[in-house]
């Protein structure tokens, strides 16, 4: 398992500290945002802060990005200092997620670009022979692609090949909220690419979820309806960073193996007997 | 500080005294012709300045004019919903046609848990099942087996009510209106009709951006069908994770279609997608809805503050009222009232000032 290769890596440098990183650029939270549907940007703002997020996903409109017209909105987001992933959020050609992407490089001047390339109305699962067409267009134009894609190992492959350095499968259909759906897939995912930052995108609903991500050893989750469409969205970022620092911990405290009979945990000898 | 005289309607006919408040209303929309009334009512002499050359032309035009204090609760503020309850109260005496046929929230089967969240998130509402949505809205028979009823909300025609309002304004208050005037412009020409003014009352919507640094612009696009096909009584609101939309009755067989949010401040342009989606989304609701006529589009860009929270906010002797979002009608008659409590009786309203009170 590759968990404990990246341990390897991550507990052998500062002591404490337990960066992830992307292209090159270290971070020190492994919790991304979304920046969709909250009540308000205040409230928006507030979250990301009590996320602790540096990376905060931004989808883009290409009609608000023609215009430009969004201005006033990314200049909200732009003023918390953190770093932007612009989205081709809601794309369903390798036409249109390529434009966009255009359009956020020039609007966010940034290389980073989250791909969704939707094949399905429904599930808003990935199409991904557009995922990896878009991903190899956009990695030779000198993007630095985040893919938001399935489990599947091969397409996985094909994106690493079209020049993706990172690798985003889905926990569970885009705001569905349902948590891993396929644990066995994105366990045999992380042990295929020990060396790819994972991050586990959409369908997590619950801090539990995200926790559980982090102990298969995926190195970040990106989320956003948990936290936005929450009663108190800013409450449950909080309770995300939480989980996600305590999954991670967990995954490098090395846990104990399963078993399937009880191993009691203080002696029996000397307990007091009954019935003599 | 004023005489009344009843006219042959029965209605008071309210002059100013000499010696009354003078105040200037600077945008005729709905937060302006509020404001105009409130301070009218109390007995100041009021004047409005109106860009276009007639009022509620500006995103009120667009509004969908429902009365739903309990139903935005569920995604906006508490502050809200009490503003919307005094705005409520307020609609009903101010202008006619206010039907109290509450509203009705409904979601496709697949959307069942946002129709449980929307409940979670609220009150004032009854869950009805198939037959009672049926006995509601006949015209929904069968088609929808849970919903939420809020039978202490209202609607009405935002035009129709802004034009008698304006109505009232001029016939009941003696308000002056100075049409195709351009608000603080002419004032700047004019210093000595500006020193006449005791209260300017800034009303402008994202036009007043050159003072509010933080106004934001928030897109929203909207369209009327016309058919004969089907009734309804009330507002229904079809939940949905990514398009949620409403239908608002308009009478004669015309029906407004609303609202997308998009973040963007751009003016008028409706795009194909909004519209795919606003229209996927009644044809949903019901069949008819694709045989109705497309009467009208529209989009328009409401003024937001960063929270979506309206504002108060005085610097010398202008107040401004501001960042109603999508809450105009819901909530611009409680601002109104409390901006004429402000400038008559110096009452604070911490609720909806800001507390930074270095620039007053």
């Amino acid at each position: 398992m590759d968990a404990i290769t990246s341990n390897n890596l991550t507990t052998s440098t500062l002591a404490g500290a337990d960066p992830v990183e992307f292209y090159g650029t270290q971070v020190a939270s492994r919790l991304l945002l979304g920046t969709a549907q909250y009540p308000s940007p205040a409230i928006l703002a507030e979250a990301i802060r009590a996320s602790g997020s540096d990376i905060v996903t931004v989808s883009l409109r290409r009609e608000s990005g023609a215009a430009k017209a969004g201005q006033s909105f990314w200049q909200l987001i732009r003023d918390l200092g953190v770093k932007v992933l612009p989205n081709t959020a809601g794309c369903k050609t390798v036409k249109e997620a390529v434009t966009t992407a255009e359009m956020a490089r020039d609007l966010f001047d940034t290389p980073w670009v989250k791909l969704e390339v939707i094949g399905e109305d429904d599930t808003l699962q990935p199409d991904v022979f557009g995922l990896v067409e878009a991903a190899r267009i956009l990695s030779r134009d000198g993007f630095q692609v985040f893919p938001y894609t399935t489990e599947d190992l091969v397409v996985a492959e094909k994106l690493i090949s079209a020049g993706c350095e990172v690798l985003m499968p889905w926990g569970a259909p885009i705001g569905s909220g349902r948590g891993l759906n396929n644990p066995y897939g994105l366990r045999s995912m992380r042990a295929h690419f020990p060396g790819i930052p994972l991050v586990v995108d959409a369908g997590v609903g619950l801090p539990s979820h995200a926790a559980m991500a982090m102990e298969l050893g995926y190195d970040a989750v990106l989320l956003n309806t948990a936290v936005a469409k929450a009663g108190d969205p800013v409450r449950m970022a909080r309770a995300f960073a939480r989980a996600i620092e305590a999954g991670r911990e967990g995954l490098l405290a090395d846990p104990m193996e399963t078993r399937d009979m009880a191993a009691p945990s203080t002696p029996v000898m000397g307990r007091a007997a009954f019935g003599q | 500080m004023t005489s009344k005289i009843e006219n042959s309607n029965g209605s008071a006919t309210v002059y100013p005294a000499p010696n009354a408040m003078r105040v200037k209303v600077v945008g005729g929309g709905v937060a302006g012709l509020t404001c105009a009334h409130a301070f009218a009512r109390r007995g100041a002499q009021v004047t409005l300045i109106e860009r276009k050359s007639a009022t509620g032309q500006g995103c009120s035009w667009y509004a969908g004019g429902m009365l739903a204090p309990w139903c935005e609760r569920e995604s906006a503020e508490p502050i809200i919903a009490e503003l919307g309850l005094e705005s409520l109260a307020y609609w009903r005496e101010a202008v006619p046609d206010v039907p109290n046929e509450g509203s009705l929230v409904l979601a496709q089967p697949r959307d069942l848990p946002d129709l449980k969240r929307f409940s979670r998130r609220t009150e004032g509402f009854d869950w009805v099942d198939g037959a009672q949505i049926a006995a509601l809205e006949p015209d929904l028979e069968g088609r929808f087996d849970q919903g939420l009823f809020f039978p202490t909300e209202a609607h009405l025609e935002p035009r129709k009510a802004l034009a008698a309002l304006t109505e009232r304004l001029v016939n009941e208050y003696n308000v002056t209106i100075r049409y195709e005037a351009d608000g603080f412009d002419v004032v700047d020409d004019q210093a000595d009709e500006a020193d006449e003014a005791d209260v300017i009352m800034d009303c402008r919507g994202l036009g007043a951006r050159d003072q509010l640094a933080d106004l934001r612009g928030v897109k929203g696009e909207m369209l009327v069908l016309y058919s004969t096909e089907i009734s309804l009584k009330r507002p229904v609101r079809m939940l949905h994770p990514r398009i949620p939309v409403y239908i608002v009755p308009r009478g004669d067989g015309h029906f407004m279609i609303g609202a997308t949010s998009i973040e963007n401040d751009e003016r008028g342009r409706v795009t194909g997608r909004s519209m795919l989606e606003l229209l996927g989304a009644v044809y949903a609701l019901h069949p008819a809805f694709g045989e109705a006529e497309i009467v009208e589009i529209g989009a328009d860009v409401r003024p937001a503050f960063p929270d979506n929270i309206p504002r108060l906010r005085r610097r010398g002797r202008t107040i401004y009222v501001n960042g109603l979002y999508r809450h105009g009608f819901l909530a611009a008659p409680a601002l109104a009232r409390r901006a004429a409590d402000l400038a008559f009786d110096g009452t604070a309203c911490p609720e909806v000032m800001d507390e930074d009170h270095r620039e007053w």
